[in-house]
């Protein structure tokens, strides 16, 4: 099995069953696998914002959700971490592209990339950063921590984790 | 009609469905016209009402209305092409359109200057979208709500505001009461 679709499928086992979506060439695997996967309506964002705005109605609405972006999304999204995700209190597991980590091609990710961790810290968000394929073992045990503690998680999945950008 | 005048008149069409309602003043009226459980008021996120409104429809089957206003849906304009591009036929976006920022004391906005928030919620695919004013706001989304259709409402009325005390209830007791009253709907 290819690491996306087992990402894909710890997704469905745990009845995330809502995906927002904006584009992203590392995570592109796990993007189509969501889109064809019949249990996960994929409903695909303009903008991160937007998207977790999505995933708190999904999630009231009694159905598990996701948000898959890239690590640039964190610069956009601090506020509507803050003041809705975690001010009412709502589990949202928040699958990353790391960009500008170890074999990243382009050096402007690499400025986002150094204040990643920062900011995820300072929010008090749970990271976890997954480096080696093995990494990946541990995700259905993140999206049940998520969902158990009603908090928004981060997992970071950065190029080497990938195989190369 | 100013806008707390049109919610008193939406009111008792709102008390009967589930609602999300814009930060600010709005979510202060619909509060004092009577606080209700099924209503999801916003205390901050500005911009997000349409969107919370739109996954709450997508994913189950009870008539969601979202209170915006245009300020708010210019911060959030994607919104709009999320909202024509997929299926949601529980969902009704009414967009209070005063021209103006009304929580931050009626700053104008571009909605009531040359941008047609009704043209661009065409133009971003929506295939039901009402133009009404104020007075029609009340008959404009009953109609929506019976024709169970996917509906965008832009409500024009003037621009003021009243004075309101802040909404001081627990954010998650507010969203733990309106989940509770969702799922005993769709029980
Ligand atoms: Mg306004």
């Amino acid at each position: 099995m290819s690491i996306s679709d087992k990402l894909v499928n710890d997704l469905a086992a745990n009845q995330v069953n809502f995906v927002t979506t904006v584009p992203c060439k590392q995570l592109g695997g796990v993007i189509d696998g969501i889109e064809k996967h019949a249990d996960i309506k994929h409903v695909p964002c303009n903008k991160e914002d937007e998207g977790i705005g999505l995933c708190a109605g999904a999630w009231m609405g009694g159905t598990r959700p996701a948000i898959i972006m890239q690590n640039t999304a964190i610069g956009v999204t601090v506020n509507t971490l803050v003041t809705l995700t975690q001010f009412y209190r709502m589990p949202l597991p928040m699958l990353i592209s790391y960009r500008g980590e170890l074999r990243e091609p382009v050096s402007c990710q690499v400025e986002m990339a150094v204040h990643t961790k920062a900011l995820l810290d300072q929010l008090l968000i749970p990271t976890y950063h997954f480096h080696q394929e093995s990494d990946a073992e541990e995700f259905d045990t993140i999206l049940k921590y998520c969902f158990m503690s009603k908090k928004p998680v981060a997992i970071l999945t950065d190029a080497n984790f990938w195989g190369g950008y | 009609m100013i806008r707390s005048e049109l919610l008193k008149n939406l009111y008792p069409i709102l008390e009967k469905h589930f609602v999300v309602c814009n930060i600010g003043l709005p979510s202060q009226e619909l509060h004092q016209l009577g606080d209700r459980e099924n209503f999801f008021y916003m205390l901050g996120t500005m911009g997000l009402s349409s969107s919370i409104g739109f996954g709450l429809a997508l994913n189950q089957p009870q008539t969601i209305i979202s209170i915006d206003g245009d300020g708010s849906v210019l911060t959030n304009l994607g919104t709009l092409s999320t909202i024509g591009n997929n299926d949601a036929d529980n969902y009704i976006l009414f967009i209070v359109d005063n021209g103006s920022y009304g929580s931050t004391g009626d700053q104008p906005t571009y909605a009531g200057g040359r941008t047609s928030l009704t043209e661009v919620a065409k133009a971003c695919g929506c295939e039901n979208v009402v133009e009404c004013q104020d007075t029609e706001g009340p008959a404009t989304l009953q109609a929506a709500i019976d024709s169970k259709k996917k509906t965008v409402i832009v409500c024009k009325c003037e621009s003021g505001n009243i004075k309101l005390p802040v909404i001081d209830t627990d954010p998650v007791v507010i969203r733990h009461r309106f989940m509770a009253a969702l799922d005993a709907a769709n029980s």
